[in-house]
């Protein structure tokens, strides 16, 4: 798995690719959570569009992301999420918990 | 059989095997990678419960067809056995959380039970034993 960073403004976007699991999903709670508790980011993007496989635990890391942005008062943002991203996000019944979108464009409009 | 280390750099190793396998059974895609999912999710319980994240414990794989006589008819699939030697697990601290509750953690069981028709723990001697059996249904109007 890779993770690299692109700040525009006040939005930070994080370009993940590979399969994210239980061996890698520490850095990506790692990342998140920086940027929103100690960055103070007002608008976190994490772009999921290759991503192959996320498990539980990087599920997990996602809504520790969101938990973090509720408390902060600031938006987290998941963009171009996989058919199995999407699978495991409805099947734990999160899909409606997140603010998606299908492209980097449509989360930069709102 | 398929025997691994409980190192977590071997998860994509086995969703490499699982998913090629599922495919090669002929089970659809969504049911490909929820079974894959199963195993990975399965796995990791393993080190993270049974072995407390220790890198270097032995995990075995078993795979072998299974059968069942479902409407009259015989169904295939497949059975898959994960056999570890660490510490005899406790059911009631792997129900998993409510779906409802907003938190980290307590997803994996769900998707495991979610994807497979069999879960099934044992304990026997100082090996526990998952049991995970998924049925390839046939499609009604097949001939």
């Amino acid at each position: 798995m890779n993770i690299s960073t692109r700040r525009l403004d006040k939005t930070t976007i994080f370009d993940v690719s590979g399969d994210i699991d239980f061996a890698n999903s520490p850095e990506v709670r790692q990342s998140v959570l920086r940027e929103i508790r100690e960055i103070h980011t007002a608008r976190v993007i994490v772009n999921l569009r290759q991503v192959r496989y996320i498990d539980s635990s990087g599920v997990a890391s996602l809504i520790e992301g969101l938990k973090a942005s509720r408390d902060l008062g600031s938006r987290f943002i998941l963009i171009g999420l996989s058919t199995s991203a999407r699978e495991v996000l409805q099947l734990s019944r999160l899909i409606k918990v997140f603010e998606i979108y299908d492209n980097e464009e449509q989360a930069l409009a709102t | 059989m398929l025997a691994v280390y409980s190192n977590p750099r071997w998860l994509s190793v086995v969703r490499g095997a699982v998913e090629r396998l599922t495919e090669t059974l002929g089970f659809p895609a969504v049911q490909c990678r929820s079974i894959t999912r199963a195993v990975d999710e399965a796995l990791t319980n393993i080190v993270r419960h049974s072995y407390g994240n220790r890198l270097d414990q032995p995990i075995a794989l078993y795979f072998r067809s299974a059968k069942r006589c479902q409407h009259g008819e015989i169904e295939g699939g497949l059975e898959i056995l994960l056999c570890d030697r660490g510490r005899a697990l406790d059911l009631n601290t792997l129900r998993g959380r409510p779906l409802e509750q907003i938190r980290p953690g307590g997803l994996g069981l769900h998707l495991i039970r979610q994807a497979m028709d069999t879960v099934e723990f044992t304990r026997k001697g100082l090996t526990n034993q998952l049991r995970l059996v998924k049925y390839l249904a046939r499609p009604r109007n097949a001939v």
